[in-house]
């Protein structure tokens, strides 16, 4: 055997790439022992279906073909190739040089040779297939991995809870497809008192798109409160993406523009399906002319307007409902959404409606194709004077105090003033005095921006076993911080700023906080329920 | 104006220990990181004692997730006592608390890390 060892060499046959189950040579691959260069032979080398009809072993210096391998083997000082050939595919090559002694390989050896290739090919070609399986078990790992990367990129960037706001109930829904689909959906609280609504899609799928869509949803953040218009918005956006979306990217998008106390809804659309408002005259389409984003820069967006009456629901749905298919291929279609929305008034019910339909129409066991997010406002039938008390209540006090720094210390005094002929527990107290601290702080320093001469007006009222305590700030001068659950883990690594904290204390401290503007008041009502305890 | 934050440090039995007087809030920050930078010179816990503190706001809050987010850094142990029940909720509600160690007063913290830490 030292023979055979000594001289063996390398080859490798270059360029083909196929199945492991494909009869034809697909990768042959020797471990290469001594110190000369492989051989590589061309997929279209005649060498190649040679070696696999080939009957043991084949003498170099005898072949007459014209093969550019032929003459490389000989360059490389080969003398015998013994084809290592299983179920009819050529797998590997052993290649020998010269025999040490100087004489000629004889009848011995040769059979020998063949019965060893006999024995290896078999097993050469299990080691190839694990190999291969391995491979294949990593690159399942690997998608596995960035599949949840793309998820929780999305999750991270999809509002964590709905926005409140008088005389309105919002409805939102998300469900992402196994491969996540780059759909997404937000509020924005502007600076007027105003609410922007954001739904999204972004072609591809996976951590691209969810890239994309984190990438989209922070420019129109950052402009909705500044441009106000929603035409606007969408314009710098689209700019903005142009030059660093990746290619045969895009994004569509419609953004509105909701004025809670009116009803009046403007909204643009980026090539994203048309809204639904159901009427009591049946359901209208809200049209409005405008390209996707990152297609094509300078685009410019039609802006349109319609008030959404008391009762009316407005239904923002990206293509994963309607573009469902059923297992016979069917497709839910816009049509069918469009019926379902008939006679809505009430939002999470045309959620509930919406996704019943579709399960029935799709089926048990359907894979999901594509991400679906469905978003409803709805307009309450009472809406117009969302935050009005009723009248059997009782005033504790009333007083405001100039928007300094500090003053929500003398707010915070006043108001546990106000309720000390209550019977409220210690414990519930302080947790109202930290609420009515921070709320004061956040009208003074964010509703009227610090500015002195602005009133912060606070009203403290006993109704019906609630004790409400009402904060008032001009708040057209800044924008109210989102009730987001601070990520203290993001904050103690440095990736966020430390602060963030104000709106989340204040939820936990009463039993139920409230957020409201007539577009020039903003109102944060907090309360505890007291009924019961007195 | 509400009376100046105070922080001083003092060193007892391997910890240096902060005590604070006054409210916790923004305008605590400059007195309290400079405290903090004169407690962690040695590789001593730093205890933070609010006994004589009746007022912590969300600005204050910030100002400590601050100081832990720097004593994480050195790999600093940081550790607080002398809260009210109210505040000790709130480090418990902001989850401070799961980053922090609070003890009820300053004798028990500081015999907690060192039967912890011999």
């Amino acid at each position: 055997m030292s023979v055979i060892g000594k001289a063996l060499k390398g080859v490798r046959i270059k360029g083909r790439r196929r199945d492991a189950g494909t009869a034809s040579a697909a990768r042959a691959q020797v471990q290469q022992t001594a110190a000369s260069p492989p051989v590589d032979i061309a997929p279209n080398d005649p060498i190649i279906a040679y070696f696999q009809q080939a009957t043991g072993v084949v003498d170099v210096d005898g072949l007459e073909l014209d093969s550019p391998a032929v003459l490389a083997l000989r360059d490389a000082g080969v003398k015998l190739v013994v084809p290592l050939v299983t179920q009819g595919e050529l797998v590997g090559l052993i290649n020998l040089g010269p025999r040490l002694s100087e004489r000629d390989y004889s009848a011995d050896d040769r059979r020998l040779l063949a019965n060893l290739a006999a024995q290896a090919s078999p097993a050469l070609r299990v080691g190839q297939l694990v190999r291969q399986q391995e491979a294949e078990v990593r690159d399942r790992e690997r998608l596995d991995q960035e599949l949840r990367v793309a998820q929780l990129i999305q999750q991270q960037f999809l509002p964590k809870e709905l926005p409140e706001f008088g005389g309105w109930r919002v409805s939102a829904y998300y469900r992402p497809a196994r491969e996540v689909g780059g759909d997404f959906y937000d509020f924005i609280e502007l600076p007027d008192g105003r609410v922007g609504i954001v739904v999204g899609d972004v072609t591809d799928k996976g951590v691209p798109a969810a890239l994309v869509m984190a990438t989209t949803r922070s420019i129109l953040r950052g402009d909705a409160g500044r441009l106000l218009s929603p035409g606007k918005v969408l314009e710098r956006a689209n700019d903005l993406l142009v030059p660093d979306i990746p290619a045969q990217m895009f994004v569509t998008c419609l953004y509105g523009v909701l004025d809670p106390t009116t009803g009046r809804f403007e909204y643009a659309n980026a090539g994203h399906n048309l809204p639904y408002v159901s009427t009591p005259d049946g359901v209208v389409e809200l049209h409005a002319r405008g390209m996707p984003l990152g297609l094509m820069p300078g685009m410019e967006y039609e802006e349109k307007e319609t008030v959404l009456a008391p009762g009316q629901c407005v239904l923002l749905h990206s293509d994963g409902l309607a573009e469902a298919h059923a297992p016979d291929g069917d497709m839910f279609g816009f049509p069918r959404v469009l019926g379902l929305m008939k006679g809505a008034t009430d939002a999470e019910q045309v959620v509930d409606v919406l996704l019943h339909e579709l399960d029935r129409f799709t089926g048990e066991g359907w894979e999901q194709e594509d991400d679906i997010t469905l978003v409803v406002l709805q307009r309450s039938l009472a809406a117009g004077h969302p935050a009005e008390e009723p009248s059997a209540e009782e005033a504790l006090v009333e007083f405001s105090v100039p928007s300094e720094t500090g003053n929500e210390r003398l707010v915070m005094d006043r108001v546990m003033e106000s309720v000390s002929g209550l019977d409220i527990e210690k414990e519930r107290l302080e947790r109202l005095k930290t609420a009515v601290s921070e709320a004061a702080m956040n009208a003074i320093e964010h509703g009227n921006g610090g500015r002195a001469e602005l009133p912060v007006l606070v009203s403290v009222r006993m109704n019906d076993g609630t004790l409400s305590v009402r904060i008032t700030d001009e708040g057209g001068a800044a924008e109210i911080p989102e009730a987001e659950v601070p990520d203290l883990e993001a904050k103690l690594a440095g990736l966020q700023k430390p602060r963030g904290w104000g709106l989340f204390l204040i939820q936990n401290m009463v039993d139920d906080m409230e957020s409201t503007s007539d577009g020039h008041l903003h109102h944060i009502d907090l309360r505890l329920h007291l009924k019961g305890e007195n | 104006m509400p009376e100046e934050f105070r922080a001083e440090v003092r060193r007892r039995d391997g910890h240096a220990v902060i005590d604070m007087r006054g409210n916790v809030d923004r305008g605590a920050e400059p007195a309290l990181n400079a405290a903090y930078k004169d407690a962690a010179t040695g590789d001593e816990p730093v205890l933070l004692n609010f006994a004589d503190v009746d007022y912590i706001n969300s600005t204050g809050i910030a100002v400590i997730v601050g100081l832990l987010a720097q004593a994480r850094k050195e790999g600093r142990a940081l550790t607080a006592c002398g809260l009210s029940e109210h505040y000790r909720q709130i480090f418990q509600i902001t989850r401070l608390s799961d980053f922090m160690p609070i003890f009820d007063d300053e004798q028990t913290a500081v015999g907690a890390s060192e039967a912890a830490g011999a």
